[in-house]
């Protein structure tokens, strides 16, 4: 480095410690990446402010209490205005989607472990590849065999649910006289449980895999056992890729439509009665349902539920986001 | 409690390579036994078959014996788990459990061998561990903030305090300064010197004059090429080791001339 000759002054303008060969692919690549950052946020802006211009015109009307009048599934006279349907829809919505995540979050959580720190490398390479391959099924196969497969086996053990624990609502037996279809929303929850399983499974694994040696070693040399080890270094460091893997599970359900449009009996409700059909119905999958129909009001009503929708979406990106930088001074970062 | 160690004809296995041939020797209680040689000669991994943690790698295997007051680490009914709450380890660079306190981290090993502690006992533990460790002073007005607030000295010595909080018989040391300043490792190898009253202490260092300071005995362990087994070639007193040497590779290694 000391050696360089020093330069001659004829040469050019430019002195020795001026431009370099890399400077312009370097600042083509700066130019690359910011835009691609940027792209991200117009996206963002861009759906948000369609869905707001667009719901404005439904939400104004239904503020008048007229909207019933020009959209033929919003009827005033069974209580259902706009707002109300919304209502209904994301109760809907989030009761599949935590039924979903209380039956996924643990599976995945396991298999994930099992094949981070239990299986032998050759059996866990395998089983990775298979669960990936879950969740390249597309949604409207796994409506189909929820339909044609699932919801038939499944109905008996509803029916004994509902013999041995109908006393709690949520497992309260339809009316006398209504048929145990078991399209429910507790079909559709289960359903949507298989279908994000493979999302968080795959990153709860990257992240248990990355756990440092060091930490592991530390439990497993003061004589923890796996499991031991596993819960004072795995899950610690593993805390906030495991709400993150859970988050896009629980994205994924949320904007679910094909799978839950084809399982369930759709109804409008705030019915704790999860084994009842005709009782619920999510945000996407009214919306699939009632757009071919729907005149231009109607298609602005139905924005203003996909707006809501988004909102939710948002609310639990950002809670997420809080709960894992509550405790970042004691994260694995530092 | 500090026990004697005696290791019978051990032979370490990577799958099919043989890492460490035909080790014997004995480490007498209450003393500060370090092992030095170049790098690659096996002490880390004959270090670690002395609390079984070489078989976390798949595939790693033992041949032979190490006695710990007579009783066999490799024994049928010997449980490698069993074996590492009695004999404890400190690892190269600091490694406290990031989101555990001060406090937290002192009793991890504790609360894996008693469920229910109470609030006393706990604070006791945590008090005599970092007085062990001589830490106490430094750390007893934020014992609930994470370990690694700590410097890395600190961090060790926390370690220390931890591998001590659950009273093994004896205490493996892996190169437990060679990620730590100079001040810092004088604070570890003074620890060192007190906690040989109450322990057997095995310690693995690259640092000869460390090796020359704090143990009692040594041993040189060196390596015939790449791929070729470590073995031991020799250990005496320590002051005989640094001052006349029977091996000439232990002299060479010593006196700088290779490794």
């Amino acid at each position: 480095m000391t050696t360089t000759p020093p330069s001659t002054a004829s040469e050019s303008e430019t002195s020795d410690y001026g431009t370099h060969p890399g400077a312009r692919a370097n600042s083509v690549f700066k130019g690359l990446s910011t835009g691609a950052g940027a792209l991200i946020l117009v996206t963002l802006a861009a759906v948000a402010t369609f869905l707001l211009a667009e719901a404005w015109p439904a939400v104004q009307a239904a503020s008048g209490d007229h909207l019933g009048d020009e959209v033929s599934f919003i009827k005033p006279e069974d209580g259902q205005s706009l707002m109300e349907i919304i209502g209904y829809l994301i109760y809907g919505t989030l009761i599949m989607s935590i039924i979903a995540l209380v039956i996924a979050t643990p599976v995945s959580i396991g298999i994930a472990l099992f094949i981070s720190h239990y299986a032998p490398r050759r059996l866990a390479q395998t089983l990775g590849y298979l669960i990936d391959l879950l969740a390249a099924v597309p949604s409207v196969v796994y409506g189909l065999w929820g339909v044609a497969v699932l919801v038939p086996f499944l109905t008996p053990f509803y029916q004994f649910l509902a013999d041995y624990l109908g006393f709690i609502p949520l497992f309260a037996a339809p009316e006398s006289g209504e048929i145990f279809t078991g399209r429910v929303a507790m079909s559709a929850g289960i359903v949507l449980a298989i279908m994000i399983l493979p999302i968080i499974t795959a990153v709860s694994r990257e992240v248990f895999l990355q756990t440092p040696v060091l930490h592991e070693e530390a439990a497993l040399a003061m004589g923890a056992t796996r499991w031991e080890m596993i819960k004072m270094a795995v899950f610690p460091f593993g805390r906030s890729g495991m709400i993150g893997a859970t988050m896009l599970g629980l994205g994924r359900a949320l904007g679910e439509t094909m799978a839950v449009l084809m399982i369930i009996s759709p109804g409008l409700t705030f019915s704790p009665y999860l084994l009842q059909p005709n009782q619920h119905n999510t945000v996407a999958g009214y919306i699939a349902l009632q757009f071919p129909e729907a005149n231009s009001m109607g298609v602005n009503s139905l924005i203003a539920m996909g707006l809501a929708l988004f909102v939710i979406t948002l609310l639990v990106n950002m809670l997420a986001r809080w709960i894992v930088s509550r405790r970042s001074e004691f994260s694995g970062a530092n | 409690m500090s026990k004697r160690i005696d290791i019978n004809n051990l032979n370490v296995y990577y799958s099919q390579f043989l890492a460490v041939e035909d080790v014997s020797l004995s480490i007498e209680p209450q003393s500060v036994t370090a092992f030095i040689g170049p790098s690659g000669c096996g002490k880390s991994t004959f270090l670690r078959t002395l609390n079984r943690m070489h078989e976390v790698i798949p595939g790693a295997r033992v041949e032979g014996e190490v006695l710990i007051d007579g009783v066999d680490l490799y024994g049928k009914d010997v449980d490698p788990v069993t074996v590492r709450r009695h004999v404890g380890m400190v690892f190269q660079r600091p490694n406290p459990f990031p989101t555990m306190s001060i406090a937290e981290n002192v009793l991890a090993g504790f609360r894996l061998n008693n469920k229910r502690v109470s609030r006393s006992e706990a604070d006791e533990i945590v008090e005599s561990s970092l007085r062990g460790a001589n830490l106490w002073d430094e750390v007893k007005d934020r014992l609930d903030k994470p370990g690694s607030s700590l410097s890395g000295g600190q961090q060790q010595r926390l370690c220390i305090a931890r591998a001590i909080a659950i009273k093994p018989d004896v205490l493996l040391m892996d190169e437990p300064c060679s990620a730590l300043d100079p001040i810092s490792t004088l604070a570890i190898e003074d620890l060192i010197a007190e906690l040989k009253d109450q322990y057997t202490i095995v310690i693995v260092t690259h640092n000869m004059q460390q090796a020359a300071r704090v143990s009692d005995t040594t041993a040189f362990f060196n390596i015939a090429g790449t791929g070729k087994p470590g073995k031991l070639i020799e250990m005496n007193d320590t002051t005989t080791m640094f001052s006349t040497p029977a091996e000439k590779a232990t002299e060479d290694y010593i006196s700088g001339r290779f490794g």
